[in-house]
């Protein structure tokens, strides 16, 4: 494993996680470096975002261990797993942003609830992440008046609000048109490299793997199957990943003619 | 808390005041039969301030407010704001669920009292209506059997009715599962169980109520 970018930010020590009778998550190890974007690949129901939420313990695991920052982050209290959470980001699926407050309060949200700072520095802030997202001219708006596309960039502008050293995506371009789409993976990027985060971006979408990832694994039938570089996969003989890659390469061709 | 007071405030205060006007309409036609007319301020009053304004209001809160707050943190639940709320460190059962169950359980007696009082204006209406009597006269009538027995515990009980319509209606949105349908479920029961529980432990606490209190007038 190539961790040349820096020390280990997360180690995934065979992580075992079920539902009922059903596996999702069968030994799962990795790591990622400081400042490496690290994606993983799989299709609906492999369990990346399973393996996600386990990781910033929203699921407990059944076994196994994660480090994140040297901090075992299953044997953490809750109060000291408050602690690591305020310097991680993450993304939902849908957003997630709060249905009864503003633009503006959603992202000034996290930093009233967990840090003294004054109204100036919440201000500059917020004017900071909304200029990043392109959107202050959404500050007063409410989340039922925003798009798909805008949630999803509101939902970024709040999760790096807080400036984490660590991001967790949950399927970042999901739901979006193919130029939206693209468009969010190349502002993740941009401020992934901006703000030197380390992150972990869970998704099916090769479009937005290709712009994003340093690295990358591939789950399927509860495991790591493969590990590597995109050109690595995308080339692979494998034929599970030539299976799995043929259709989204011919959706990214359509969508770049 | 005032938000959710407010907002229950006209649908109480409509009931309260047809559920006085009903009493005392009832009562009057039997207490007559009986040559006990001058009773009816008297009956009506103790009737509303012991058991029918604390439960009906309560009832009618757990309709209104339970169900809200079931399917306010069941859609949260279900579209991961819960998650995120705690993903970025804040503690959502503190901030969701506590503010909430401390709020219905002080804003209900508040609201009983004020039904209590309308169901009385609506109880005086009927009276004046087969009786000739002044709202001095009835006023004092009310307080005259109306002991300090019959209001505390009336009162008293509505702050248990408010914890359990806060804490139902939390733990059934908390809990809430399965995307809409679920959030459906999480109202529709908070609503149920929220009023069997009320009814349950108005039994209970009626029976516990006349322990403390034994001698009514």
């Amino acid at each position: 494993m190539d961790l040349a970018n820096g020390e280990v930010m997360i180690e995934v020590i065979d992580l075992h996680k079920s539902f009922n009778s059903n596996r999702v998550l069968d030994g799962i190890s990795f790591n990622v470096a400081e400042g490496e974007n690290m994606v993983v690949f799989g299709r609906s129901g492999t369990g990346k975002s399973v393996l996600l939420k386990c990781m910033i313990r929203l699921l407990e695991p059944d076994s196994g261990n994660i480090k994140i920052q040297d901090k075992d982050v299953l044997k953490l209290n809750l109060k000291e797993l408050n602690t690591l959470r305020k310097n991680i980001g993450f993304l939902f699926q849908g957003a997630a942003l709060y249905d009864s407050m503003s633009v503006r309060e959603n992202l000034e949200f996290p930093l009233i609830r967990n840090f003294i700072i004054d109204r100036k520095e919440i201000d500059e802030r917020v004017h900071f992440v909304l200029e990043a997202v392109s959107l202050l001219e959404a500050v007063d708006k409410m989340p039922s008046e925003l798009s798909g596309g805008m949630k999803k960039r509101i939902g970024l502008a709040r999760s790096i609000i807080t400036k984490p050293k660590l991001m967790f995506y949950d399927e970042p371009t999901t739901g979006l048109d193919p130029i939206t789409s693209k468009e969010i993976s190349v502002l993740i990027n941009d401020l992934q490299r901006s703000l030197k985060m380390t992150s972990v971006v869970v998704t099916h979408d090769l479009l937005c793997a290709k712009i994003i990832a340093d690295r990358a694994i591939v789950l399927d039938d509860s495991k790591i199957v493969k590990e590597g570089s995109i050109t690595e996969l995308t080339n692979s003989e494998d034929q599970l990943l030539k299976n799995f890659f043929s259709d989204e390469i011919i959706e990214i061709n359509g969508s770049q003619k | 808390m005032i938000e959710l007071g407010m907002k229950t405030l006209p649908i109480v205060g409509v009931t309260g005041f047809i559920i006085g006007l009903v009493i005392a309409m009832q009562l009057s036609p039997v207490l007559k039969r009986f040559g006990a007319e001058a009773f009816l301020p008297g009956s009506v009053g103790i009737s509303i301030v012991r058991e029918l304004g604390p439960v009906i209001c309560a009832l009618i809160f757990a309709g209104r407010v339970s169900s809200g707050i079931g399917a306010e943190l069941g859609s949260m639940r279900v579209t991961e704001q819960i998650d995120a709320m705690e993903v970025s460190g804040v503690n959502p059962f503190r901030y969701l669920v506590v503010t909430r169950i401390f709020s219905t359980t002080f804003i209900l007696p508040i609201l009983t009292v004020y039904v209590i009082f309308i169901s009385l204006i609506g109880a005086y209406i009927a009276v004046v209506l087969v009786q000739n009597m002044t709202w001095a006269y009835y006023l004092d009538r009310v307080i005259f059997a109306v002991e300090f027995g019959d209001a505390i515990p009336g009162v008293a009980k509505t702050f248990v009715f408010g914890f359990i319509v806060g804490l139902v209606g939390c733990y059934k949105g908390y809990t809430a599962e399965n995307g809409t349908e679920g959030v459906g479920k999480a109202s529709t029961s908070s609503v149920v169980v929220s009023s069997l529980l009320i009814l349950i432990f108005d039994m209970i606490l009626v029976k516990f109520s006349l322990w403390i209190w034994p001698t009514v007038k």
